[in-house]
């Protein structure tokens, strides 16, 4: 732990500081640019916390040592960038189907394939579907700063502790790569959530058993409850459940996997917005694209036109119906993204049809505020 | 009377859904055996498995255990090993699992010479989906993706893992009970990464596609009269021992382990 105070740093050490102060003891993960630094501050500052860090041999290595060391009771967490984040998939969804808290960062850069290292924010889709399966949710958070790398980052192991499920820091190169200044508070000040443990007598606990709305107290392996942990289809006692006419029997457990985050999304879900309540036109942005959003914004307010800025910092799950309210002034809405549309198709299903919803798509990099004000200008 | 086992299954689980005869009984019972021979307290052992036949049957033992991803089970193992040194992690693993899709991992657990226990049944083939060529199935055997016989040839999996660091190593086939049982224990006990290779019986895919073997008791008897301790290697030529099946010790050596050399460079986890 460092003094509190003002510090000049890297975005991806902010983000690696900001996991120890969350409380993370496990790190494992493989070399990627624009994700290295993260991997090696964490080789650094774990061990001083009594954690442990381990390069593993690849990325699907990584996010199972991870998953593994959760379930053993350490917060864990991995970091990667687009192809790693690619391999990671089938792991992503044992932590969902499992339930296993963890914190994976995922640095953006520009894809298909090894495309490059510059950055884009080509993986929000990925980050919300990319394991298989239809019926699942994801937690997934943007940082426009490396103050935010810092705070999303422990907002990221609580909303992993809190509802059981992998929590993806949509991070880009453009702001993991950023050097600015870091504010880092008392520790103590910090708000920190753990996991709920099993308490019961062993012989009565159901490892998968909860309100749909909730997720069940967790048995961390060595502590007596024997129990079985499975990616397959299972009941509430965790047993897989082999036969079709016996899926019955899992149908909770499967839809509390989407029901435990979506019922509680507007305890989750968190935005920014500037000058929305009278907003003609509203730019919806995140991450260093927000950055640029807010800057042409309170030029355009300058010039007269009435316009507002709001930025997603949680993407996933998508509030559509917080999102249909907020813009519900707008005449206009500028949805400005680092890919070919992605958000873009959530707001344009979740706003009035009467409102005209208008891309501003960048394809690497991220916007500049003029990028932005001109289009801004082209709608009013 | 009651089994002497039965205090280490789960038995409310049953039924299970192996196939009859098939080796996965015989190697889940071996491993319990071992354990409870060890004496060890079962709270603090985690089965680690991933996906085919022979993951599944880690739900049946009376302790912690994990069904993980095809192929993944040794990253699972290396995180839970770290996270908790004093649990006893013993990965039991099929052939395709552990060394086709999970190979990667299984070279470098061993490099890393992590202190785990694996247990591979290798029964020659992808049984679980319904018996294809997997990386250890024999040159020549017909399979449902060779259907003109395997081009290629088998690994073999216990000079791999002796070149890779495994400070333990041995093979065994589900004929040898007694030493199979003594392996996993001496498995158990090692300080660092330890291989047992178990050659068992699939009489579903194994025995009636490869050994032309309908009974699993002839399959086990093909592994008596087919198989060879190492120390007796020696008097036979190349062309007698090339389809033999060699077991015994290959590696037994003392080397620290990866959270001994974790805990020496920065105290305790
Ligand atoms: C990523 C992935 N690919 C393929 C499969 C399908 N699959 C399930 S089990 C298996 C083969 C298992 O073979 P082995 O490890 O030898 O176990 P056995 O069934 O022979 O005991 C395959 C290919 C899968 N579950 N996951
Ligand atoms: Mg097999």
């Amino acid at each position: 732990m460092i003094k509190p105070g003002s510090y000049f740093m890297l975005g991806n050490h902010a983000c690696a500081l900001g996991a120890i102060y969350a409380g993370c003891k496990f790190f494992a993960a493989y070399p990627i640019t624009p994700q290295s630094e993260i991997a090696e501050e964490m080789s650094r500052l774990l061990p001083k916390v009594g954690g442990i860090f381990i390069q593993m041999e690849d990325e699907l290595a990584s996010i199972c040592a991870t998953i593994g060391a959760s379930l053993t009771g350490l917060k864990a967490m991995t970091a990667t960038s687009g192809p790693g984040f690619s391999l990671m998939q089938e792991g992503i969804g044992y932590a969902i189907a499992t339930e296993t808290p963890c914190v994976i960062v995922n640095v953006q850069r520009v894809g298909p394939s090894t495309g490059s290292i510059f950055g884009q924010q080509g993986d929000i889709m990925q980050a919300r579907w990319g394991t298989h399966g239809g019926i699942y949710e994801i937690i997934a958070l943007s940082p426009s700063s490396v103050q935010d790398l810092f705070n999303l980052t422990i907002q990221a192991f609580n909303l992993s502790e809190e509802y059981r499920v992998p929590v993806i820091v949509l991070s880009e190169a453009s702001v993991s790569h950023l050097r600015e200044t870091l504010k880092v508070p008392d520790i103590n000040e910090i708000n920190l959530v753990n996991r709920k443990l099993a308490t019961c007598d062993p012989n009565e606990y159901k490892p998968f058993e909860a309100p749909l709305n909730e997720c069940p107290p967790m048995a961390i392996l060595g502590s007596g409850y024997k129990v079985y942990y499975t990616g397959h289809l299972h009941t509430e006692e965790g047993h897989p459940v082999l036969s079709l006419v016996r899926y019955h029997l899992a149908d909770k457990v499967w839809r509390r996997l989407s029901n435990k985050i979506k019922s509680n999304i507007d305890k989750i879900i968190r935005l920014e917005t500037k000058y929305i309540e009278d907003a003609e036109i509203i730019v919806i942005a995140y991450g260093m694209s927000a950055r640029a959003a807010l800057k042409a914004v309170m030029d355009a307010r300058e010039m007269g036109i009435k316009a507002g800025m709001l930025r997603l910092i949680t993407i996933w799950p998508f509030h559509d119906s917080l999102i249909r309210k907020l813009c519900a002034s707008a005449r206009s809405i500028i949805v400005a993204e680092v890919n070919n549309g992605q958000i873009l198709y959530e707001v344009k299903r979740a706003v009035n049809n009467d409102q005209k919803v208008i891309p501003l798509l960048k394809l690497v990099d991220t916007h500049t505020p003029d990028e932005i004000l001109l289009k801004i200008k082209e709608v009013a | 009377m009651e089994h002497p086992l039965k205090k280490l299954i789960k038995t409310e689980n049953l039924p299970h859904e192996f196939c009859p005869g098939c080796a996965i009984g015989q190697v889940y019972h071996w491993v319990a055996r071992a354990i409870d021979e060890l004496g060890i307290d079962m709270n603090k052992v985690v089965l680690v498995s991933g996906i085919g036949c022979c993951a599944r049957g880690v739900r049946f033992v009376r302790c912690d255990a994990l069904t993980t991803l095809h192929g993944r089970a040794l990253a699972f193992a290396t995180g839970i090993k770290l996270a908790n040194p004093n649990l006893n992690v013993i990965v039991v693993t099929g052939d395709g699992d552990g060394s086709g899709i999970g190979g990667n991992h299984l070279i470098h657990a061993a490099r890393r010479n992590v202190e785990l226990t694996v247990v591979l049944l290798n029964n020659g083939v992808y049984a679980s989906t319904g018996g294809q060529v997997a990386p250890t199935t024999p040159h020549g055997a017909y399979t449902p993706t060779t259907p003109f016989g395997n081009i290629e040839d088998p690994f073999d999996l216990c000079k791999l893992l002796e070149a890779a660091g495994a400070v333990y190593v041995a093979r065994w086939t589900t004929y040898h009970v007694r030493p199979a049982i003594e392996s996993i224990k001496k498995g158990i006990k090692k300080k660092g990464f330890s291989f047992i290779e178990i050659i068992g019986q699939c009489p579903t895919y194994l025995g009636r596609y490869v050994l032309k073997l309908y009974e699993p008791v002839e399959c086990i008897n093909w592994f008596k009269n087919n198989s060879i301790r190492k120390e007796l290697i020696g008097n036979l030529s190349k062309e007698e021992l090339a389809n033999k099946i060699i077991v015994g010790e290959f590696v037994d050596k003392e080397k620290i382990g990866l959270v001994e050399r974790y805990q020496k460079l920065y105290g305790k986890i």
